[in-house]
């Protein structure tokens, strides 16, 4: 279960960042997690909830977006459709993807004094 | 200090990060690609399955590549050193990397091993990851390639189950095709077919580590990739699957 891992960045990243801004409390963190990152959400969540409370994030709220795939034509610039094949249907193209296998520290709402 | 009306108490105020989770390993994972250039070595991120046949691949490779050239490798595993003691059997420099309950291989775990193995010299790197279709699939660890192997054993469905894992994947290895006579539920082509669902450019090559079917592809492919990361060491850190030799199959 490699979300913990991910938590363990995300507690890293942010504690970087509290020390850097002198911020005293962390309320909110935003991050956004693509359908093809490799990360579920609801382990993201359980490991947040388990591994935060004794670091600079406890008591923050973890909010996560889901990013759904896209995949389109790098040629035609058409959006291709996930289920129908990951080749352009005008062209024959293979298909690139261009949302979707991100997982990405938006923001960070914190205390600053 | 809140500005707006002198009450004194702190400001919450939104900072903006707008940073991959995976930055730091994938600066980790670019290091380790620039150890791997200097040496001119190919590095292939080898990914499947707890048993589909991956130490029984590299075992097959050590044996059909004898005298082109040198070997090593890394094998990420739980508990044990018994993958790293095969390989090293077979003739290739090995270290284990025990991961304890890790379920991947990460650039930094790859970058401490890399300290206790000699590159000179070496024209194949293999990392033999984790055996696990799922975790290893996000983590670059500055291969050259990943290489996925998914036993005809697994069933039909496995790039469907686990579409990151293929779609990362720049070649695709069918292993024990010597079982195909045993397996009457499974067909070849649905497997291709899956995989065409998944990944962009599928390419795959069908093989048996015991019968050596579809061994010459796989070492003609290596030979292909190790010639690109000698001859074109600027290259982006992934082949373009569309140059891959004739005998890789596109799905």
């Amino acid at each position: 279960m490699h979300e913990y891992s991910i938590v363990a960045s995300l507690v890293d990243r942010v504690e970087h960042e509290v020390r850097a801004r002198g911020a005293s409390v962390v309320h909110r963190l935003h991050v956004r997690v693509g359908e093809l990152s490799g990360v579920e959400i609801d382990l993201l969540e359980t490991a947040y909830e388990t591994f935060s409370p004794t670091t600079v994030c406890a008591g923050a709220t973890l909010e996560v977006e889901r990013v759904a795939a896209r995949w389109g034509c790098p040629r035609c610039r058409r959006e291709l459709v996930a289920g129908e094949g990951l080749r352009c249907p005008d062209c024959g193209k293979p298909g690139r993807l261009s949302q979707g296998d991100e997982i990405v520290l938006q923001r960070i709402e914190m205390e600053v004094a | 200090m809140c500005d707006t009306c002198g009450c004194g108490d702190p400001e919450v105020v939104p900072v903006e990060i707008q940073e991959s989770l995976l930055a730091d390993n994938d600066r980790r994972a670019e290091h380790n690609r620039e150890h791997f250039r200097r040496h001119g070595v190919t590095a292939i991120n080898l990914m499947g399955s707890p048993g589909c046949g991956k130490t029984a691949l590299l075992e097959a490779t050590a044996r059909a590549w004898a005298g082109a050239g040198r070997l090593a490798a890394v094998s990420g595993d739980l508990a044990t050193d018994n993958d790293a003691e095969r390989l090293t059997a077979a003739g290739i420099a090995s270290r284990s990397i025990t991961t304890g309950t890790a379920c991947h291989l990460d650039a930094r775990l790859v970058h401490r091993a890399l300290h206790h193995v000699d590159l000179d010299g070496v024209d194949l790197f293999f990392i033999e990851n984790v055996g696990n279709l799922v975790c290893p699939a996000i983590y670059d660890l500055g291969q050259t390639a990943n290489v996925v192997a998914l036993s005809m054993t697994e069933g039909e469905d496995k790039p469907l189950k686990y579409p990151v894992m293929f779609q990362r994947a720049d070649l695709v290895l069918l292993t024990k095709t010597d079982l195909e006579p045993h397996l009457p539920g499974v067909s070849r082509d649905t497997v291709i077919e899956n995989l065409a669902q998944v990944m962009p450019e599928p390419r795959w090559l069908a093989l048996s580590a015991v019968t050596g079917e579809g061994m010459d592809g796989w070492l003609g492919w290596l030979g292909w990739l190790a010639e690109l990361t000698g001859t074109r060491p600027a290259q982006a850190s992934s082949p373009s699957p569309s140059e891959a030799p004739e005998a890789v199959a596109a799905g």
